[in-house]
């Protein structure tokens, strides 16, 4: 049947079809909807886990047993899980392994702009590239026939575009292998050095028969076109955007495999061109190939290597005319996103900005802590860089820091990395406090569950991880407990336990606003009376608040009545509707 | 035939993506080849929202670049006035008059401006701006809104409305697929 999917639900079909019977990710954008897609399937067991590395490796586990398994994630993931991944390319596989990872180039919702496609090369790790939903299910079946013939993870690569773009895909039939046999195989699974050094040369070998496969499988195809002035070589989505800016005109290379990449292959078809052009995203990946090949090659020169490229840019860079638009002469103001009206997050920035700390801050919806009007928010590197960085920065930093320096982290992000960071903090006993945002869900991803939430992927109730308990047993005494609504409390809590000559951790405990079992006591009015113009409540950043005419409204289809509006009011303007 | 572009922008939350789930499905149902592309993630939280729509015979680049827009539906003023550059020569902007304020307005670190409407105009582009908000409150709810631009947009399509009530049918929930057909129907005659 034909269908329309999103190139992420379409890999999903792809791990559905080729009887995968085991999934475990962690979320980050724009990978999560593959997971979620493919829990939707009964015959498919899928999970969170609490990071990328144990995801990869709850997943080679799976492997070994002898059913198809996956782990999704995306760029930075891919970080998490880059130690596993790289000795996982010496183990090599039982039943099929395939690894997502989808990249974000433009950087529409990441920290950094990191070309994935190194990793492959580095791990020597075979790398699959779709370039729209078509293809994202096939290639994932074809992975798995890959992974199992040549007894290697394999790795699929999907960029924003493609895992956020829905195109036109044939579905098929769920075909389920045979279950492979668990054999113990110490020469294969223990990669000690005696072991590892007979696999290395295993691996080389393995790489070669894949260069080799490379040069004939269709999935590397040469287009041909009328104008050989010109061969562009290209994979991703970028090959979209070469085929909508010239159709058919010049002989494309388009490239499914992105490593090993042939070589005999990008030889005859340079032969065939008078020019060669490399039109990728991001690094100049293939371009270096091309290069290290000693073939003459266009690339980098033409094209940058930061941000997106677009059918525009690749018409203009190779000598085409485009038709632009006009737009108008005004500044448009910018509309960048904000923390929802009542969310718990906002009031404990407030807070910190108010007492004036330096807040090492982390990855989720509370980074928005960072943009005015709150900008209470010091540093921001990658999931759990808070806590740990905390512990240096008032080691180092000694009792002058330590009074005026706190961490804030997320309950998914506390889990994924904060809790070692935190066991540092105890083991190595440095006077650090934790604030653990407890908004009972993984927001910033758009909602899924976590080891704190006392639920799993599909929704079933399931074991919750108490992080009074875990703080504690990681030798953590002093751990308290507030609601971020009371913010009177909060900034009590927070100077005494900064002012505590031991380690803290404070948790900030409130669900997400969005939760669609939190009942909320519905919008407050502002009396324009009472209202003197003060703006006192303006420095919160609440969507629901604007000044019109002098005086505070409150847009009541935005407002859920938190209430933290009300206690930065002096004159009683702002309150429950009478 | 030549591509079609249509882009779909507004304020995070305001229902943009059941539009172009809609259109999506109506546009495959008449046999076209079809590719959808959406921005998720940060974009949930009241910001700035995108998304491309485009059909023909062979659909290859998932998204619209400057100057390819044949129509910008935006479910808000401003979030139109910034995509005006996306507008093809002569193309069309339908647009919900409702102003939504972001935050560095809200602010009072930038300015809404004004008269957005007639500069839009002034560069050539058929504007067809109008109340969707109230029309989508007469329907039953404000979050209607994305039903009352889509019977505005139908008038500039030669499908029939049976075959676009097949698609709201199939994109809805049962529950409130009567306020979104006359949410459609209240769009295709204002
Ligand atoms: C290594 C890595 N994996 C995944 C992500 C994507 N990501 C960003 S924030 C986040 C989780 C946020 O959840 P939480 O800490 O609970 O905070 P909330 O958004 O709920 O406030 C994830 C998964 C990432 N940035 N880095
Ligand atoms: S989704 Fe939840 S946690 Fe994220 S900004 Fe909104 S209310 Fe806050
Ligand atoms: S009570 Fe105040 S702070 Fe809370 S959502 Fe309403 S307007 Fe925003």
């Amino acid at each position: 049947m034909k269908t329309l999917m999103l190139g992420n639900e379409a890999v999903a079909r792809g791990l559905y079809e080729a009887g995968c019977c085991f999934v475990s990710s962690y979320p980050g954008t724009p990978s999560t909807e593959i997971t979620e897609c493919v829990a939707k399937y009964e015959e498919v067991y899928a999970e969170w886990a609490p990071n990328e590395k144990v995801a990869l490796e709850a997943a080679l586990g799976a492997s070994l047993t002898g059913k198809r398994s996956f782990c999704a994630m995306k760029h930075v993931g891919l970080n998490v899980a880059a130690d596993p991944l790289f000795t996982i390319s010496y183990t090599g596989v039982n039943a099929g392994l395939v690894i997502g990872v989808a990249d974000d180039a433009g950087m529409h919702s990441s920290q950094n702009e990191q070309d994935s496609r190194h990793y492959a090369k580095a791990s020597k790790i075979p790398m699959l590239e779709p370039s729209d939903s078509a293809e994202a299910l096939s290639f994932a079946k074809l992975a798995y026939e890959l992974s199992e013939k040549f007894d290697t993870a394999v790795l699929i690569k999907m960029c924003t575009r493609v895992s956020h773009s829905q195109s036109v895909v044939e579905t098929g039939e769920r075909v389920v292998p045979e279950q492979k046999k668990y054999e113990k195989n110490p020469a294969k699974y223990i990669m000690m050095p005696v072991n590892a050094k007979r696999r290395h040369p295993e691996v080389e070998a393995r790489t070669k028969a894949l260069t080799e496969w490379a040069e004939q499988t269709d999935i590397n195809r040469i287009e041909p076109g009328q104008d050989t002035s010109c061969g562009i070589i290209t994979s991703s989505t970028c090959y979209q955007y070469v085929k909508e800016a010239f159709g058919d005109t010049y002989p494309v290379l388009k490239l499914g495999m992105i490593w090993p990449m042939p070589q005999q292959k990008i030889k005859d078809f340079a032969a065939t061109v008078d020019r060669m052009v490399v039109v990728e995203e991001l690094d100049g990946f293939i371009e270096t190939h091309c290069k290290n090949l000693g073939l003459s090659v266009s690339g980098k020169d033409l094209f940058t290597n930061i941000g997106e490229l677009s059918q525009n840019l690749v018409k203009e860079k190779l000598g085409g005319t485009v038709q632009t638009g006009t737009c108008l002469t005004e500044d448009i103001p910018a509309r960048p996103p904000v923390m929802c009206a009542g969310c718990p997050h906002r009031s404990i920035f407030y807070v910190l900005k108010k007492l004036n700390l330096t807040v090492l801050g982390d990855i989720g919806c509370y980074t928005l802590g960072a943009v005015a009007p709150l900008g209470a928010i010091d540093t921001t590197v990658c999931m759990g860089a808070s806590v740990s960085g905390l512990h240096g920065f008032v080691k180092a930093g000694g009792e002058e820091m330590e009074g005026r320096t706190v961490a804030v982290i997320g309950d998914s992000t506390f889990i994924h990395s904060g809790v070692t960071g935190l066991i540092n903090i105890a083991y190595n006993e440095s006077n650090a406090t934790v604030i653990i945002l407890d908004n009972s869900i993984t927001g910033m991803t758009g909602h899924q569950q976590n080891p704190t939430t006392g639920y799993n992927l599909k929704g079933d109730p399931c074991t919750k991880i108490d992080l009074e308990s875990l703080c504690h047993a990681v030798g953590i005494q002093r751990v308290r407990v507030v609601d971020p609504y009371d913010m009177d409390t909060c900034q009590t809590v927070i100077k005494e336990e900064l002012a505590a000559k031991e380690p803290s951790v404070i948790i900030s405990r409130r669900p997400c606003a969005l939760l669609k079992y939190v009942k909320h006591p519905g919008p407050i009015c502002s009396d324009p009376e009472k209202c003197k113009g003060c703006k006192a409540c303006m420095n919160i950043g609440c969507p629901a608040i604007s000044m019109v005419d002098g005086k505070a409204k409150i847009d009541a289809t935005l407002c859920v009545g938190c209430g933290v509006c009300e206690q930065l009011c002096k004159f009683d303007a702002l309150g429950a509707k009478e | 035939m030549e591509t079609k572009n249509i882009m779909i922008v507004g304020v995070g939350g305001q229902g943009t993506l059941l539009a172009s789930k809609l259109l999506g499905r109506l546009l495959l149902g008449k046999g076209y080849d079809v590719k959808v592309s959406e921005v998720h993630g940060m974009s949930q939280r009241g910001g700035s929202v995108v998304t491309y729509v485009r059909w023909g015979d062979r659909v290859c680049s998932p998204i619209i670049d400057k100057g390819q827009a044949d129509c910008v539906l935006s479910f808000e003023l401003l979030e139109a006035a910034r995509y005006t550059e996306y507008v093809k020569p002569g193309g069309r902007i339908i647009v919900n008059s409702q102003q939504i304020n972001p935050m560095p307005v809200v602010a009072g670190a930038a300015i809404y401006p004004e008269n957005l409407v007639e500069k839009m105009a002034g560069l050539g582009i058929q504007v067809d701006a109008f109340d969707a908000l109230t029309l989508a409150e007469e329907a039953g709810s404000s979050k209607a809104v994305n039903l009352v631009l889509m019977g505005r947009l139908s008038k500039h399509f030669e499908f029939t409305t049976q075959e676009w009530m097949e698609a709201i049918e199939h994109s809805v929930p049962p529950k409130f697929l009567e306020m979104n057909q006359k949410a459609f129907a209240l769009g295709q005659s204002a």
